[in-house]
């Protein structure tokens, strides 16, 4: 059995499952308490569970930040909500220098089970600087995982898996898919948690492969609509879920069956997960390439305000089905 | 010796409670570990020039009495956390000298496997979170510490220790702010020895009488402390520590003290942005340790002699760590992918699922 939830209920539904799980678990962050949270994702969280467990904290990223990595390092499993992961810069210090590193410079004896979470993306006509997209950035941080799901179902599984995890986690969420419906399985059926480092096919074909996470998959499913309906071309779509791990195998797999692949990133054109991506297609199945690996990413000037122009600049349906038609 | 204890009168802490219950036994150990803490550096410093050891060495000669006076009044429920200027806290909170030496010689048997080198030594069993690396940087995981404490409802307390070039960190504000507004007991150490990096404190910080004053914006109690005065710092330690515990308030201590080495031993101005004047002045009138020991001698607790010998130990336990040092293993370039993730470390199904690690 299964229900439709938003993907932020679905969010919510994990995080309140794992609050009753296990008492170490404790949210915090900037308005998660008492306002509901900024994306309502912790709404009802504070007057289920109290103060104790649902923590209002100032705006302060460094400093609540590096509160709960040094609370994690106690046995505390804090999770944390970036309101935007754009703000990640006020942190970056705790980020990347204290969770990433702290379990390695002490040789394993320290370890840091800390969840990060919060949206990471672009769309919402707020400008530069609060639709950065920095999942490729973090994975390029040794130490950290970092997740990316694109539907409410993943949402919940993922986060669930984050916070049971032993190691820091960054959960990139999206702030267009927050009111997105999707069919979640029920509580009633048992413990639904999906592993880290397992990507989901959420579309089989076999002409071409359109491989991406996050809000590209949406792109992606409704492009490869389009390319069946218009040009009689079947693609699988890979939703990568997880970033770091990389379910390296999956991607493989797709690419030895279509020959084709075009990857679709929200990062900028430079660096990126997609480009990592393509390194290892290119390194692990030269030979099965038809031809180049494509990318649809977003176009790479800081991120424009304007409502007329935002959506062109990322990836949406129309430029992946462009990129698509333009390997044959 | 900043001015803030300078012009102050000399107040004598040893009848405080916390230093009338010192046994004899006990101050000889805080001469001791004192000791052991400048041995374990000079040879250090002696092998970093021989080309043995790498990196930054950021040497605590001179500051030995603010590990060895605070620590001294912590137990098994209290925690610390300090920056790359750690080997006197790892020492003091129990750390051997044969595993901390083998880490500064990059060896497989040091206390971080050779990964951390002289700014990342730890001992979460003995309460020690650390050596970390970036000014300032560690202030909010004590505040963590702190809060998970509090959070766990566990006993004790956490000392965060910084320089007095970190008080200009964003991230120690941030701090101060949250470890007064959520109540946490956290006692923030500024080891004030004058200079942050190549630049005075004078030159570095805006303040009126102290570092430390800066409580004040955040409604929290703080004082000054004489560092070269063993007495005073344990006395003044033991109040802020005792109200952290017991009534869950942070606080800050400024101990003014000094440091005869530069910011590291790399430091290739350490002999420039100071006159040879003020490094004698404090060497000759303030140094914590020829101090402690002329007042053991007065008060009848020990004899040079029997001081002599305890120094005598501490420098062959240094010599003898570093043949410990030299004649361990170096780690394997294998284990450089060791202790990055838990689950890959645990070998757990979970490690198989995706691929963690990417190399070329």
């Amino acid at each position: 059995m299964s229900r439709t939830l938003t993907y932020r209920e679905a969010l919510r539904e994990g995080l309140d499952e794992e609050i009753a799980r296990d008492p170490n678990v404790v949210i915090m962050g900037e308005e998660v308490a008492q306002y509901n949270g900024a994306y309502k994702v912790t709404q009802g969280l504070w007057e289920k569970w109290g103060d104790k467990r649902i923590v209002d904290t100032p705006i302060s990223e460094a400093g609540f930040i590096g509160m709960g990595i040094g609370a994690s390092m106690l046995g505390v499993r804090p999770v944390m909500e970036l309101m935007f992961w754009s703000f990640h810069s006020v942190a970056f210090d705790q980020l990347v220098n204290n969770a990433a590193c702290v379990r390695y410079m002490s040789g394993g004896l320290i370890n840091c089970p800390i969840v990060m979470r919060g949206p990471a993306n672009g769309g919402t006509n707020v400008g530069a600087t609060h639709s950065h997209i920095p999942e490729g950035l973090f994975a390029a941080f040794p130490g950290l995982k970092v997740v990316a799901p694109a539907t409410p179902a993943d949402a919940k599984g993922l986060i669930k898996a984050a916070i049971r995890d032993n190691d820091p986690v960054y959960v990139m969420e999206n702030t267009r898919l927050y009111g997105m419906t999707g069919e979640v399985p029920d509580p009633a059926d048992g413990d639904f948690v999906i592993p880290l480092g397992v990507a989901d096919l959420k579309r089989e074909g076999k002409d071409v492969s359109i491989i991406g996470h996050g809000r590209s998959i949406i792109h992606a499913l409704e492009a490869a609509e389009t390319l069946k309906e218009k040009h009689g071309i079947e693609a699988d779509v890979l939703d990568l879920r997880s970033i770091r791990p990389l379910d390296v195998e999956a991607i493989l797999k797709t690419v030895k069956k279509t020959n084709r692949v075009v990857l679709v990133d929200e990062s900028k054109g430079f660096g990126g997960v997609s480009a990592m991506v393509s390194h290892l297609i290119q390194d692990n199945a030269f030979d099965y390439l038809d031809a180049p690996i494509k990318r649809v990413t977003t176009m790479d000037a800081p991120a424009i305000y304007s409502q007329h122009v935002e959506d062109e600049q990322l990836p949406n349906p129309r430029r992946i089905v462009e990129k698509v038609l333009s390997l044959r | 010796m900043s001015s803030a204890t300078a012009d102050t009168p000399r107040l004598d802490f040893a009848g405080s409670p916390i230093n009338k219950a010192l046994t004899a036994e006990q101050k000889i150990e805080l001469f001791r570990k004192m000791q052991r803490i400048r041995r374990f550096e000079q040879e250090a410093l002696k092998y970093y020039n021989a080309g043995k050891i790498g990196g930054f060495l950021h040497l605590y000669i001179g500051q030995e009495s603010v590990a060895v006076g605070t620590l001294s009044l912590c137990g098994e429920n209290d925690h610390n956390i300090t920056a790359y200027r750690c080997h006197g806290h790892a020492i003091m909170s129990g750390m051997e000298m044969n595993p901390l030496m083998a880490e500064l010689f990059g060896k497989a048997t040091g206390c971080s496997k050779g990964k951390g080198g002289s700014m990342h030594f730890f001992a979460p069993d003995k309460g020690f979170w650390g050596g970390h690396g970036i000014v300032g940087g560690q202030t909010p995981l004590g505040l963590g510490l702190a809060y998970g404490l509090k959070y766990l409802g566990k006993e004790g307390a956490a000392l965060c220790y910084l320089g007095d070039g970190a008080v200009n960190q964003g991230a120690f504000h941030e701090s101060l702010n949250i470890a007064a507004l959520f109540e946490l007991p956290v006692v923030y150490v500024i080891e004030n020895n004058g200079y942050s990096m190549g630049t005075s404190q004078k030159r570095s910080s805006s303040y009126r009488g102290c570092l430390a004053q800066r409580a004040e914006g955040y409604d929290m109690e703080w004082d000054v402390v004489d560092g070269s005065d063993i007495y005073e710092v344990r006395a003044k330690t033991h109040i802020a520590l005792e109200r952290a515990r017991k009534q869950h308030k942070p606080a800050i201590l400024e101990i003014n003290t000094y440091r005869y080495y530069g910011h590291s031993v790399a430091d290739a101005n350490a002999k420039k942005y100071r006159t040879p004047e003020e490094i004698e002045n404090y060497k000759t009138n303030f140094d914590p340790i020829r101090l402690w020991r002329k007042r053991l001698v007065e008060e009848g607790v020990a004899t040079e002699e029997q001081l002599d010998a305890i120094d005598k130990e501490a420098k062959a336990e240094a010599a003898a760590s570093v043949k410990f040092a030299e004649a361990s293993p170096a780690p394997t370039i294998e284990s450089v992918m060791d202790d990055v993730y838990w689950e890959t470390d645990n070998n757990t199904p979970a490690s198989k699922l995706g691929q963690h690690f990417f190399t070329d």
